[in-house]
Formats: C-alpha cells, sequence, structure tokens
C-alpha cells in the first residue's frame, strides 16, 4: 500500500510543515515515508508545495509528478496546477476559503474545509494548516487525534512554543465540526 | 534510538559535527544551501570552524590547510561549484591530506539546471582534477546511509590520509527520510606530520604537492598507487542483490537505485526476474561482483540519471562476458519505475507495456 | 674568536634557490630574524606561494606548506581559524597576490583573518621567465609585453597597498623597498610589526615590499637597486597606508 500526497499553496501557508507534521505520524507507524520540496529559484512568498509518499515498501523517486492519492489545495492556483495529476479516485481536500472554482472532475473525490477562515475565527491565520488535518481525521483512517498531538508536543516542545500546542488543537477541532 | 525525519542535507551536517568535523568551509550554492547554513548554526557551539568563503576556489583551499593542520575538515558543493574545488582537490591528493568533500549534485554541462542528476560521475571517479589520483567516492541511497557515511568518509580519509567523496543528487539532499542518528566512534588519527605549529616538540614538518625531481615525484604517485590498491581491497562497498536464476542484472547507485528495485518488483509480477547491483563506492568500483555472477544472468543494464557514465565502468567490470545495455534520464528528468521494466522487457524481446 | 654575524636560526640550511641580486633572500632573513626575536619560531606555520618563492617553506625553519597559485591567504585562513594560538603568514609575489590570487587576498583582509601577509612585489613574474605582472610598469619590457606595456592593452600598474587600504579590516597596510641598507632597516621594522599585530590579535597585516629581479629586467644587481628607486618608488610611494593596529 502507498499513498502520495501533495500539499501545496502559498508561501507562508504552512504547507511544507503540514507534510512534515503528516510524513512524521506515518514514521513513527513504522511506514517507510519521504517527503520532498519543490526546490529552486522559485519567488519567495509564491506557491510552495512538497510530495510526501507514504508506503509498506521501499519509495523509489521521492517526487510525485502523477498518480497524486491526496491533493492538499490550500489555494486555487494549487487546485489548477495538481487536479490533472490526480490518480482514479484521488481525494482533494481544498481550502474553499481561497479556491473561486467548483470542482467538477468525476474522478476525484473533493473534501471542502473553510481552512482560512476558521483558523481566522480559531484566533490566527497561521493555523489553516492545521485545520486541513480535519479533512484526513473525518475521511481517512491514515492516522488519529492523538498521533498529530504527539507529533505536536515533540515539535513544539520549546518553553516559548509549548503554548501554541492547544492552539494548534483548537484549529484541528473546529475543522472537524 | 528513536528515528528522525530529516533531510539528507542535514544527516549530513549533524553527522559530519558528531564525528568530529572543526573546519567547515563552504560556498552557497543551490540544492546544498542546508549545509553551510546548518554549520553556521551548530559549528560555535560544537566547538568547530564555520566559514563562508568568496568561492569554491577559497573555500577549497581553506579545507586544504585546516587538513594540514591536522583538522578534521569538510567541504561541500553542487557539480559546477566541486568543478571549482578540483584544483584543490588535486593539490590535497597530491599532498596526502584527509578531508570530506560532498558533491550534492544537480545538472549541467555549464550552469545547467538545479534538478538532481548523476551527471558527476566521471568528475568523481576519475580523479577530477589534473594529475595522476583518485579519490575514494561513497554514494548513498537514502538519507540513514548519509549520515553513516559521512562517519565512514572521515574514517577513509584519516586511515589512508586521502580526500573521500560523497556524491548524492539533489533529491537526496533535499528529501526528508527517517533517520537514527548514531554517534560512533571515529579513526584516531596519528598527527606527529601535521603543519600544526608545535615544532618546539617535534622536528619542523612540512606540506606540499611540489616535486620537480623526475624519480621523485614518479615514486611519491607509485607509492599513492599502492595505497590506491589498498583501498580498493579494504573499502570497496557494494549491495548485490542478484540471485541465482535472475535474467538481468541492473546497475544502479544513489537514489535511482530505488527506483529500480521498484522496477524490479514490477517485473517480477510479469514473472521476469532481475536483481539490483548497488555500488556504494563508485570508485573503486565493485568491478569483482562481474566475474562472478550467477550463470542465469545473460545481461547486464546500467541505469542512472545521466547520458551514459558508470555504464563505462559497468562494460570494463563485465569485460565483454555478457551484453551491456544503457538506459538513462538526464537534464533533471528521473525514470520512472515502469521505463525501466518496459528497458529490460525490450532487452529480453518482450513487448514493452 | 667572536662572532660579529651569523645566519639566523629562522632560516634552515637549504641553500636558497634565488638568482644574483634578487631580493628574496633579503626579505627572507628579515622575516627568519623577526620570528626569532619574537621568539614565535616553533608555533609558526608559512604559507608558500606558487612562483619564485615556490620552495620558501623548505628555507624558513619552522612548518610550511606550499600553496595552489594566489590561493595562499585562503590556506592561511583555514589553518589560523581552527589554530587560533598559531602564527600563520603567507609570503607572496605580485603574480600570486596581485594577479591571480587577488580574490584571496582581499576577501583574507575582508574577513579579518589574523594573519601576516609579506608581498614580495618586483614588477614581474619571474619564476616562469619574466612575463609582464599587474604590476609592470607602463613602458617596462617583459617577455609578454616585448614593446613595452601599454596602457590602452594593460591598463596601469594595479597600487595593491592602496586597493587593500580601505578595506575595513585591513589593520596595518605598509609599502617598504629593500633597495639599500636604511630601507631594509625600515622594512625589518615593518615586517615586525605585522607580526606583532598578529600576536596581539589585532588582525590582518600585509607589508609590500618593492623588490629587485635583475634577471627578469635584464639589468645587473646594482642597476636592479636603482630600478627599485628609480623606476618603481615614483609610481609606488613608500609609506603607511593604513595603520589601525596602533603600538604593540
Amino acid at each position: 500500500m502507498t499513498t502520495r500526497i501533495i500539499f501545496s499553496g502559498y508561501g507562508g501557508q504552512g504547507v511544507l510543515v503540514l507534510g512534515e507534521i503528516v510524513a512524521t505520524i506515518a514514521m513513527k507507524k513504522g511506514k517507510h515515508v519521504t517527503w520532498m520540496p519543490s526546490y529552486g529559484p522559485e519567488m519567495r512568498g509564491g506557491t510552495a508545495n512538497c510530495a510526501v509518499i507514504i508506503s509498506d515498501k521501499i519509495i523509489g523517486s521521492p517526487i510525485v509528478l502523477s498518480e497524486v492519492d491526496i491533493l492538499v489545495a490550500m489555494n486555487q492556483p494549487s487546485v489548477d496546477k495538481f487536479l490533472p495529476k490526480m490518480s482514479q479516485g484521488g481525494m482533494v481536500m481544498e481550502n474553499t476559503s481561497l479556491t473561486t472554482k467548483k470542482i467538477t472532475d468525476a474522478h476525484v473525490k473533493v473534501v471542502e474545509i473553510d481552512a482560512t477562515n476558521i483558523a481566522s475565527e480559531v484566533g490566527s491565520l497561521r493555523v489553516a494548516n492545521m485545520v486541513m488535518l480535519a479533512g484526513f481525521l473525518k475521511n481517512l483512517d491514515l492516522f488519529e487525534m492523538k498521533d498529530i498531538i504527539e507529533v505536536l508536543e515533540e515539535r513544539f516542545s520549546g518553553s516559548r512554543s509549548k503554548d501554541l500546542i492547544p492552539l494548534n488543537i483548537k484549529a484541528i477541532e473546529a475543522g472537524m465540526k | 534510538m528513536a528515528k528522525v525525519l530529516m533531510k539528507g542535507n542535514d544527516a549530513i551536517s549533524e553527522a559530519a559535527i558528531q564525528a568530529g568535523c572543526k573546519g567547515f568551509f563552504g560556498y552557497p550554492i543551490t540544492p546544498q544551501n542546508e549545509i553551510p547554513e546548518y554549520f553556521s548554526r551548530r559549528m560555535e557551539e560544537a566547538g568547530g570552524v564555520f566559514i563562508q568563503a568568496e568561492s569554491e576556489v577559497a573555500a577549497i583551499n581553506m579545507v586544504y590547510g585546516a587538513a594540514a593542520a591536522g583538522v578534521r575538515t569538510m567541504t561541500t558543493s553542487s557539480s559546477p561549484g566541486i568543478a571549482l574545488k578540483q584544483e584543490g582537490i588535486s593539490f590535497i591528493a597530491g599532498a596526502d591530506l584527509p578531508c570530506v568533500i560532498v558533491n550534492v549534485s544537480r545538472c549541467g554541462p555549464g550552469l545547467g539546471g538545479i534538478l538532481p542528476a548523476q551527471s558527476d560521475y566521471f568528475q568523481a571517479t576519475r580523479g577530477g582534477g589534473h594529475g595522476d589520483y583518485y579519490t575514494p567516492v561513497f554514494a548513498p541511497s537514502n538519507v540513514q546511509e548519509c549520515w553513516d557515511m559521512v562517519f565512514h568518509a572521515f574514517d577513509v580519509a584519516e586511515k589512508y590520509r586521502t580526500p573521500t567523496m560523497i556524491l548524492i543528487e539533489g533529491m537526496l539532499g533535499q528529501m526528508m527520510e527517517p533517520c537514527e542518528m548514531t554517534k560512533r566512534p571515529t579513526y584516531q588519527m596519528d598527527k606527529s606530520w601535521c603543519v600544526d605549529g608545535n615544532a618546539d616538540k617535534r622536528p619542523r614538518n612540512t606540506i606540499t604537492s611540489l616535486s620537480l625531481y623526475a624519480e621523485v615525484l614518479e615514486q611519491m604517485n607509485i607509492d599513492r598507487f599502492k595505497k590506491y590498491e589498498e583501498i580498493a581491497k579494504n573499502e570497496t562497498m557494494v549491495d548485490n542483490q542478484v540471485k541465482d536464476g535472475d535474467e538481468v542484472a541492473i546497475v544502479a547507485y544513489g537514489t535511482p537505485s530505488r527506483i529500480v528495485l521498484n522496477a524490479i518488483e514490477e517485473l517480477k509480477a510479469d514473472g521476469i526476474k532481475a536483481g539490483l547491483i548497488r555500488p556504494i563506492t563508485l570508485w573503486p568500483f565493485p568491478s569483482g561482483e562481474f566475474q562472478n555472477l550467477p550463470s542465469s544472468v545473460k545481461h547486464v543494464l546500467a541505469a542512472e540519471l545521466s547520458m551514459g557514465q558508470m555504464v563505462e565502468d559497468v562494460r570494463l567490470a563485465v569485460n565483454g562476458k555478457l551484453p551491456v545495455h544503457f538506459y538513462g534520464r538526464t537534464g533533471g528528468s528521473i525514470f520512472e519505475p515502469v521505463e525501466i521494466a518496459n528497458k529490460v522487457r525490450e532487452i529480453l524481446g518482450k513487448g514493452a507495456k | 674568536m667572536a662572532v660579529v654575524y651569523e645566519k639566523s636560526r629562522g632560516l634552515t640550511d637549504n641553500p636558497l634557490t634565488y638568482c644574483p641580486g634578487c631580493s628574496h633572500g633579503i626579505v627572507h632573513k628579515l622575516v627568519a630574524e623577526t620570528l626569532v626575536e619574537l621568539d614565535i619560531l616553533e608555533k609558526t606555520i608559512a604559507v608558500a606561494p606558487v612562483g619564485c618563492s615556490v620552495l620558501a617553506y623548505e628555507f624558513f625553519n619552522c612548518d610550511g606548506i606550499q600553496a595552489a597559485h594566489g590561493r595562499a591567504p585562503a590556506v592561511a585562513a583555514g589553518i589560523k581559524r581552527t589554530n587560533t594560538d598559531k602564527i600563520v603568514f603567507t609570503y607572496q609575489g605580485d603574480g600570486d597576490l596581485a594577479s591571480i590570487g587577488t580574490a584571496e587576498i582581499i576577501h583574507s583582509a575582508h574577513r579579518g583573518d589574523n594573519i601576516t601577509v609579506i608581498f614580495i612585489n618586483n614588477a614581474i613574474y619571474g619564476m616562469t621567465g619574466g612575463q609582464m605582472a599587474p604590476t609592470t610598469l607602463i613602458g617596462q619590457k617583459t617577455s609578454t609585453s616585448p614593446y613595452g606595456r601599454k596602457e590602452e592593452q594593460a591598463g596601469r600598474p594595479l597600487l595593491v597597498s592602496e586597493m587593500m587600504a580601505p578595506i575595513p579590516n585591513a589593520v596595518y597596510i605598509e609599502r617598504t623597498s629593500v633597495h639599500d641598507v636604511a630601507n631594509i632597516n625600515k622594512t625589518k621594522k615593518a615586517i615586525k610589526k605585522a607580526f606583532e599585530n598578529q600576536i596581539n590579535n589585532k588582525g590582518f597585516s600585509m607589508v609590500e615590499i618593492l623588490a629587485s629581479c635583475p634577471i627578469g629586467w635584464n639589468v645587473s644587481p646594482v642597476d636592479g637597486n636603482k630600478f627599485i628607486k628609480e623606476g618603481l618608488m615614483p609610481y609606488y610611494p613608500l609609506g603607511v597606508y593604513k595603520d589601525e593596529g596602533g603600538e604593540n
């Protein structure tokens, strides 16, 4: 079983970190996992994306150019770019706060999350990426809430950043509603 | 020890620090920038020196100086930057100094592009600079191996007093994978030959690659090649998975070797048997593996991200006993498992899928 | 019998490989004496260039290393930065320092490497057979400027001390000459100061020394010293170009 995921959005929306969190959870579950950023002389603050592959066997190329199983799209350009690369029956989780076109493709399942607006209500635009994790919890059985919390606690173990954990959890819970 | 998700570039940096690297000299170039950035954050607390040099040329010469003074030292760069370092690498080899050079390679020639490639194989395995010399070259294929290989590369460098190289594609430098950060003891080098300003405790030392007398320089080169023979005998590394019954041996190194493993699995589902030979040292090349292949093997396929460089070593190793085929992608394109599988099908006269 | 003069123990017994009338021997002696007088010989590492002084590591009686052409300051930085309690100096000619090694010398000063640079300016490439250097005077004939250096083809000679002095982290820059005894004594003082600065962790110091190359210039040793005075000195004024080190 191999799952190929793309996390994509504007720079600053935290898509690379989001991918890292999902990859870390999979690693802790004993899976083979790779995380690969797009790198290059791209404009800072422009689009950013990373590919995460989770598998039971050795992963060959960490680069995902096609057969995307899950797309986490934080904005419209991300949908435009990666929708044509989805596998049959793949899942698109879109941040409807920033997407403008309704996805009509029949070959993908669409999960709509009003992530940026929800994050704003929770108290910080910066946790919009965490709201998207609700899409994983509600629609897939890759991991559970406790797995996310474990990783967050490790990531934010510094005394100052520890305060951020409740905000992040609140964001995910708000996305679940 | 718990595994940590980390980039190849970060694994190389932290491993070097834990292996006792006390002098890092670098220059910015994509896709290796995480390494000098890492050292700039960590080196002071680790009790070492980080300098961002004015050029790759200066960086390798700082390495030359630090190595001569007996300091465990390292530089990293990417393809065009490694080309600039070749003058210094030749001097380091000619003066028999230990250091580690990492090439997080990209595609060329010229400025080329920043995407992954394996087109620096010739540069890495044929010495790279002027004169008669080789550099042991290690090619890890995952982040864990990057970590482990740094300790090993320092050990081999100091044991034989030679520059060693770690060659990875940009892909491996950039990607994160689980890595167990195990610190292990390292080789303790005798430093009585170093130019470290301790002439009050021993006779003065000199370090040079210069010799103006033919008979002297010839003997120095002959002696150095005896050292290379020892390295070939003791330090050649290979992951040979070819089994009796395999029809095709596929040779690949670095991350692309993993894509080949996926292809082999795909072929297996079709009833086609193939096995991987993964050179871990590119120089010395594991030529011996090709002398004792199972009789079932009828073809050898070299798969690499270049127009065909390692394939030359494969042909030399096979020495005409079997047909040697080649499949490569270049310019930053990466082959998919199906491409390798189809090449095998083509070799065996079976239709592509 | 009383000893009235002896070779400095800062020099080895290896015979010098320099031509008759060449200034390298004088400057070697001054550096060697300085290392002994400051009692730093045993903890000093000499970095030799490519050029006539390529074998300098065979002559200074301390640890020595031979660097690639122009790269001596980078090699020195690698040694000094990882061995801050040792004394490191480069000994470079004008082809090495002022042509192929401009990046390395400028950035060594720019970083503020706490090293000493002895820069021999004889306005020519000696070892390779008397070719034009960046420092060759206008009209000066060399094997690659057989009709005399022309400004429109090669520009005017590079003024290295004047170029180095404005670099913020260059601490001490002086140009001296060794064409007569008075100037040899002044050069010795400058060299001493450049090493004392290093001992006292003041930073980058360079002494540019106008030197004679009678073979390269195709003149007698006596006329060589005359050419320093009448040819080089009017274009390359002697003096202290920067001194932020203060008293040592």
